[in-house]
């Protein structure tokens, strides 16, 4: 085993899964000569040449409109969007045909096809370069959103992703891209997607997070322990559709108490849809109204005053004090 | 020097062959098969039958909207005709012509402007995508296809439909600039019916010519006479022959006519003239192409009758059938399927709830 940083991780899945399988196809912008701006598919082009890992013109929506046709006709292609923030360029695309080709068609044409996109703040980065919008490709039927919280779970879940017959768009936090390094094993590792896991485990409280929101929930749940001796269980979502709400139903049966956490604004976020089955199937388990710590609903500012919108540590923390000292 | 000229190719071709006046031009005249030439004309009859009854069942309430296709015959059969059936069809929504030419069934067509979601189904193993209705939104698919076929190493091609208004989409530009850049067999064939529902060619783009877009992105493009169906054949036969032989892709350009509505949703009446509508009607692809079969003597008054007859029957016959079979579909329960490969667990749930909502309202419809 080795310890890789995430785009270390994602770097040794997209190798192994073309080495395997020469249907999967890396595209993009800068994704050949130059290793994509963030490294992810570096090495691809000395290894698997030019024609399976596509330099493209600059242009989103031809990147996954063409995406498309290769899925249609049985190739895996995986397509890489440089930030998520120029998503919108090709949202119609996903919106349009890949997410509804398996409906439209009555299952003769599907699209296995993956969208990987950087996304999120905490990079120091300039306008469009630091946004969370997993609200609408998780609101979006037909697709399948995906969104690991570090190396080893990142490489796992992209090689689900590979091999998924539903389209997936694959959000990597480039705020993780390097932050941290884990023991990744060589050999072959997948994780089911639409499922959740148990981060840690706690009695009192749980967190619910995904991306890159899990570290600053689990530190924050160090605190929590060591200075208000509060076991908070951290639930790490990691595919937001379909959303495994199980463990998160589960857990908070027992705690009582709940806070949702994410980058992307509040309203009409991904914590919402929480607080809804919450609401459904836990209702009479709640001690104390749910908390959302997100994003403020305007558009993430730039660098200077990001780590006062991005939930942070104190900000968890504070909010959980508050939830178990009702 | 601080100014040179550049050269590129500055003309486009027009091509045309068999003149609305019924001129054929003999050196140009394409070498068709008898037998194809009938098969052609039969599939042109047909389309414009299809459509007249098509038009009668949505005024009926019998379907829903749909988009005529009464005028573009020869756009689209002149095109479709160079295909193999291992090529890929990918078209937009107003060429039921052809794509009754490549194997989708009437019934079909019916069901899904009858609002059956399985009139979209395509049969096992047939390489024709299902309409695609966001405007120029399905030549990136094309090119997609045409990549992979080049990947694969086959002979194969794509062909590929949309209309004037869709050269206004980015993704028109995209496609054309990607297949360029790749050299993907793909013909991109531009029905251009001098509407986009009410917006005129000359508001849709200042260029003289759509063919000429395929200048900008360095690959052939030419203008025919979309009314002959000789010069739309002969055109996509050539642009055949470069797919193929890894020359790349070509646009080709259709004058046509939209001589119906944009849908049965649109009054074409708030923004064209009959005049100009008749202008058109002198022009037509099918009398046009009729004519030139009877020279041939390939065509008597007798033998048209028989095939109008015997396509009239056809049309008969495949509006009881998906008439029958909509009787037997609609179980709402369907309308799950075909989400997702594997439905997950939240949509179990609900259509366990769609379930009981149906079941609830059976009870209520019983006891009220």
């Amino acid at each position: 085993m080795a310890k890789l940083t995430m785009v270390q991780a994602l770097n040794l899945a997209l190798h192994q899964e073309m080495e395997k399988d020469d249907r999967v196809i890396v595209l993009g912008e800068d994704v050949g000569k130059d290793g994509g701006v963030f490294r992810v598919t570096d090495g691809l082009y000395e290894k698997f040449g030019d024609e399976r890992s596509v330099d493209t013109p600059l242009a989103e929506s031809g990147i996954v409109g063409m995406s498309i046709g290769m899925a249609i006709f049985g190739l895996l292609p995986v397509c890489e969007i440089q930030f998520s923030g120029f998503t919108y360029e090709n949202f119609h695309q996903i919106e349009s045909h890949a997410a509804r080709m398996r409906w439209r068609s009555q299952g003769a044409f599907h699209v296995p096809m993956v969208l990987r996109t950087p996304y999120g703040g905490g990079v120091r980065a300039l306008e469009h370069h630091s946004e969370s919008r997993e609200a609408y490709y998780a609101h979006t039927p037909g697709l399948k959103m995906v969104i690991p919280s570090g190396p080893r779970n990142a490489r796992a879940l992209l090689v689900s992703a590979i091999r998924d017959p539903d389209p997936v768009i694959f959000y990597e936090a480039k705020a993780l891209y390097r932050a941290f390094r884990e023991e990744v094993p060589e050999t072959e590792e997948t994780f089911p997607i639409g499922k959740s896991r148990v981060a840690r485990e706690g009695k009192d409280l749980t967190i619910v997070a995904y991306g890159a929101m899990v570290r600053p929930a689990l530190e924050a749940a160090d605190i929590l322990k060591e200075n208000d001796r509060v076991e908070a269980e951290v639930i790490d979502l990691l595919t937001l559709s379909p959303l495994d709400d199980e463990p998160v139903i589960r857990s908070v049966k027992r705690t009582g108490r709940a806070m949702v956490i994410h980058e992307a604004p509040g309203s009409f976020g991904p914590g919402a849809e929480i607080v809804s089955r919450l609401v459904e199937k836990a209702f009479y388990y709640l001690e104390v109204p749910i908390a959302r710590v997100t994003g403020y609903d305007i558009i993430i500012p730039l660098f200077s005053r990001e780590h006062s919108y991005i939930p942070g540590v104190q900000r968890i923390v504070r909010t959980a004090r508050n939830l178990v000292s009702k | 020097m601080p100014r040179k000229k550049i050269e590129i190719p500055d003309t486009v071709e027009h091509l045309s062959i068999l003149d609305e006046a019924g001129q054929l031009d003999r050196e140009l005249e394409p070498d068709i098969s008898e037998t194809l030439l009938l098969k052609l004309y039969r599939s042109m009859v047909l389309g414009r039958k299809f459509d007249e009854r098509l038009l009668n069942l949505q005024r009926q309430g019998r379907i829903g909207t749909f988009a005529p296709i009464t005028g573009q015959e020869a756009s689209q059969l002149g095109t479709v005709a160079v295909m193999r059936e291992s090529d890929w069809f990918v078209p937009s929504f107003r060429e039921t012509a052809a794509e009754l030419w490549r194997g989708r069934s009437m019934e079909s067509v019916i069901l899904l402007f009858g609002g059956y979601n399985e009139g979209g189904h395509v049969e096992d193993g047939r390489r024709n995508l299902p309409v695609a209705i966001p405007v120029g939104s399905q030549l990136l698919h094309a090119v997609g296809l045409g990549w992979a076929i080049r990947y694969r190493r086959s002979d194969d091609m794509v062909l590929t439909f949309f209309g004037d208004g869709a050269t206004s989409e980015g993704d028109f530009h995209e496609a054309l600039n990607f297949a360029g850049v790749y050299q993907a067999p793909v013909i991109f064939v531009c029905q251009n019916n001098q509407w986009a529902i009410s917006v005129p060619r000359s508001k849709q783009t200042r260029s003289a010519t759509i063919a000429q877009k395929a200048v900008a992105y360095g690959i052939p493009g030419i203008q025919v006479d979309g009314n002959d169906i000789l010069s739309v054949y002969a055109a996509a036969r050539e642009a055949e022959r470069r797919a193929r032989s890894g020359g790349g892709p070509t646009l080709i350009e259709c004058v046509t006519y939209r001589l119906m509505m944009h849908t049965t949703a649109d009054d074409p009446k708030r923004y064209r003239s009959e005049e100009d509508v008749n202008i058109w009607k002198q022009r037509d692809p099918l009398t046009r192409f009729q004519n030139y079969l009877i020279d041939k003597g390939l065509l008597t008054d007798s033998r048209i009758e028989a095939i109008t007859a015997d396509v009239l029957g056809d049309i008969q016959a495949a509006v009881d059938r998906a008439e029958n079979r909509m009787k037997r579909l609609g179980d709402p329960m369907d309308m799950f399927d075909h989400a997702y490969a594997t439905i997950p667990p939240h949509l179990n749930a609900q259509r366990d709830l769609l379930a009981a909502d149906l079941a609830a309202s059976a009870k209520e419809k019983n006891h009220g």
